[in-house]
């Protein structure tokens, strides 16, 4: 068999399962968004942009979404960096797997369940009703953009631990020793040789974590309690309840283009950053 | 060469948990000289350097560079700079900036068109004038390798530190190399201390080179005196190659030992430093201090019949064997082979050293 027939083989699933589960579905959406709703719901050929030109009746749901998601991405990183980092750099190895199998160890259950858990922790019989007989003031948690921050943060932290891991575990000792021995004192070394060397994890990461939380429904609905909703609540909205198909197309369409454009910013400015290395566009 | 102390070991031992690395060297390390650490893994010779940069400190005694105790300096302290094993470039940044490194560390902070040229003067020594904006990963070993050089020398340290610098370079790339490393030192007059597991790069380059053994010193001299003089078994076995003989010292003839050996051979040998006047002794033969004649030819010797015969080129190796002696090498030039014919396998031949071409070790 020729080596590019044997190829093509090789990809032929591939290449069939994202045709008909990407690309045909994104074609049916972007089409439906220039249609109309019909009478009972649904979508009724047509070629118009007032799905378009209407996004701004769902502005909150962006606004949330797009500030929500890059902070949320922010406080994983924040959080998931120094963890990583002990992780791979400072951990004794032999309990290194161990403290790994940790991380993951919130997966094991459904987010489902998790987010419940949540609702009882933030919830007037929670961590509220503890504080206030302590003495202080009960606040407010559940249903608040707090909530849905910690559910966030809590749901997508592996996510970005892992990818940061893995980049800092395969750093090459021997250089930090040369910026070392150039006479480079450790935090200068960190800042100048490790956090640039580990930026391809950073990006992974915060690619999964920033893609899936742009999709994010779950935990708004169930932590923010209806009050603080994503354009994923949105969506289902438009689609499953007011049936009004081409609208949610166009803010579904939205969605993907916001999404491109921040990524390949991001991306952009990330590759700059780490000196035009090309392993650091990763996706 | 003046002998001016740049940096000592003062009774260092190293442990890493329950094994020692290095134990007891005393070792003083003169300005401007090429000194190389030479022994098999595990002998402790990259420890020793490691001690000298700081990345390790040691268990116990001193090191001292520039006359100053720097027991527990971190590197980024030390006046000395290391080209790393598989060089350790910076692969995010180009040719330029790995160079410029240890000078952009400096504080306070040195004028921009200083590093500039400081960098395009190194480069330039290194022959790599027209690289600075390349990538690490556009570069072959071996240019790597001269980046690694040039970032370690544009500091102008007290100490250039190589780790098996050339331990990932093709054979005649390394041999270029070490000609490159040995005139570059002459024309910075920097201290090289080099480590490397190879002789030949060891003797080649060096003005003096340290023999480690299990963590020891083995003897430290210029490559003659480790050839000549060996003062072990240890060195006079990994230095070059010899013929070992087992014999029993019977006098002395002024300077010299005199010994017999096996089948009532006589020998007189030099005589290593410590060396009783009588008892056993290892006699240590080179392979190219024997004479080999054919069988009938005038003169004194030992008859050996050839067990084996080697063409090396330049030279022809023949493994000898005796009723004394079960086996012995000799190198013979070619152009001094046997008259009348080279002696193939089986052929009896006539055995001869001159007075003094063995040496007599101690037993150790």
């Amino acid at each position: 068999m020729r080596p590019s027939l044997r190829t093509t083989l090789f990809l032929a699933p591939a290449t069939a399962w994202l045709i008909a589960m990407l690309v045909l579905p994104l074609v049916v959406v972007v089409v439906f968004s220039f249609g109309e709703r019909g009478a009972a719901g649904g979508y009724v050929p047509a070629f118009t942009f007032d799905n378009y030109f209407n996004l701004g009746a769902r502005w909150a749901a962006f606004r949330n979404t797009l500030t929500l998601a890059p902070l949320g991405t922010v406080l994983c990183l924040l959080i998931a960096y120094p963890l990583a980092y002990f992780l791979a750099q400072k951990a004794d190895p032999r309990w290194r797997t161990a403290l790994l199998i940790l991380v993951i160890v919130p997966f094991w259950t459904s987010i489902l369940i998790r987010s419940y858990a949540w609702i009882q922790i933030l919830g007037g019989n929670g961590l509220p009703r503890l504080i206030g007989e302590l003495g202080f003031d009960r606040p407010r948690f559940i249903n608040t953009p707090f909530a849905v921050m910690v559910g966030i943060v809590y749901g997508y932290l592996p996510l970005m631990v892992f990818p940061i891991y893995v980049a800092l575990e395969k750093l090459d000792r021997r250089l930090l020793e040369a910026s070392s021995d150039l006479g480079s004192p450790p935090w200068r070394t960190f800042l100048q040789v490790t956090l640039p060397l580990s930026l391809a994890g950073v990006a992974t990461g915060s690619m999964l974590v920033f893609i899936l939380l742009m999709g994010e429904f779950l935990i708004p609905q169930l932590l923010g309690g209806g009050k603080v909703f994503f354009v994923g609540n949105a969506l289902v909205d438009l689609f499953l309840q007011s049936r009004n198909w081409p609208f949610g197309a166009a803010m579904a369409a939205t969605l993907v283009l916001v999404m491109l454009v921040t990524v390949s910013l991001y991306l952009r400015s990330l590759r700059r950053l780490s000196g035009g290395r090309d392993d650091v566009a990763l996706m | 060469m003046v002998n001016q102390t740049i940096a000592e070991l003062r009774n260092v031992t190293k442990r890493f948990g329950a094994v020692t690395a290095a134990e007891g060297l005393n070792l003083a390390i003169f300005q401007g000289e090429f000194l190389s650490f030479l022994g098999p893994s595990g002998c402790g010779k990259t420890t020793a350097l490691r001690m000298l940069a700081g990345f390790e400190q040691a268990s116990e005694g001193d090191v001292l560079i520039d006359g100053t105790v720097v027991n527990g300096v971190p590197p980024h302290q030390r006046p000395v700079n290391m080209v790393f094993q598989q060089y350790a470039l910076f692969p995010h940044m180009n040719v330029a900036r790995n160079v410029a490194y240890g000078l952009n560390q400096r504080r306070p902070r040195l004028a921009r068109a200083d590093i500039a040229a400081k960098v395009a003067r190194a480069l330039d020594m290194v022959r790599l004038s027209g690289f600075t904006d390349r990538r690490i990963w556009e570069m072959s070993g071996g240019q790597q390798q001269r980046v690694a050089l040039a970032r370690a020398i544009v500091n102008e340290p007290k100490i250039l530190l190589l780790d098996e610098p050339m331990a990932a370079l093709d054979k005649k790339l390394r041999h270029d190399m070490q000609i490159e490393l040995k005139s570059l030192q002459r024309e910075l007059g920097i201290t090289f201390v080099l480590v490397t597991h190879d002789q030949e790069e060891a003797l080649s380059m060096s003005d003096r080179v340290c023999i480690m053994h299990q963590g020891r010193i083995a003897q430290i001299g210029t490559p003659e005196e480790l050839y000549d003089q060996p003062q072990n078994r240890y060195v006079a076995d990994f230095i070059g190659r010899s013929n070992f003989i087992a014999a029993r010292a019977v006098g002395r003839d002024g300077e010299r030992l005199v010994a017999e050996g096996p089948g009532g051979l006589r020998f007189v040998a030099r005589a290593a430093e410590k060396t009783a006047g009588e008892g056993t002794v290892t006699l240590s033969l080179r392979p190219e201090e024997i004479r080999v004649a054919p069988d009938g030819a005038a003169g004194e010797g030992h008859e050996m019949r050839v067990t084996h015969r080697i063409f090396l080129g330049e030279h022809v190796e023949y493994h000898l064997r005796s009723a004394a002696l079960d086996h012995l090498i000799a190198v013979v030039p070619r152009s001094t082979d046997i008259a009348g014919g080279t002696p193939g396998v089986g052929v009896a031949v006539r055995v001869s050293w001159r007075d003094g071409a063995a040496l007599a070790l101690a037993e150790d």
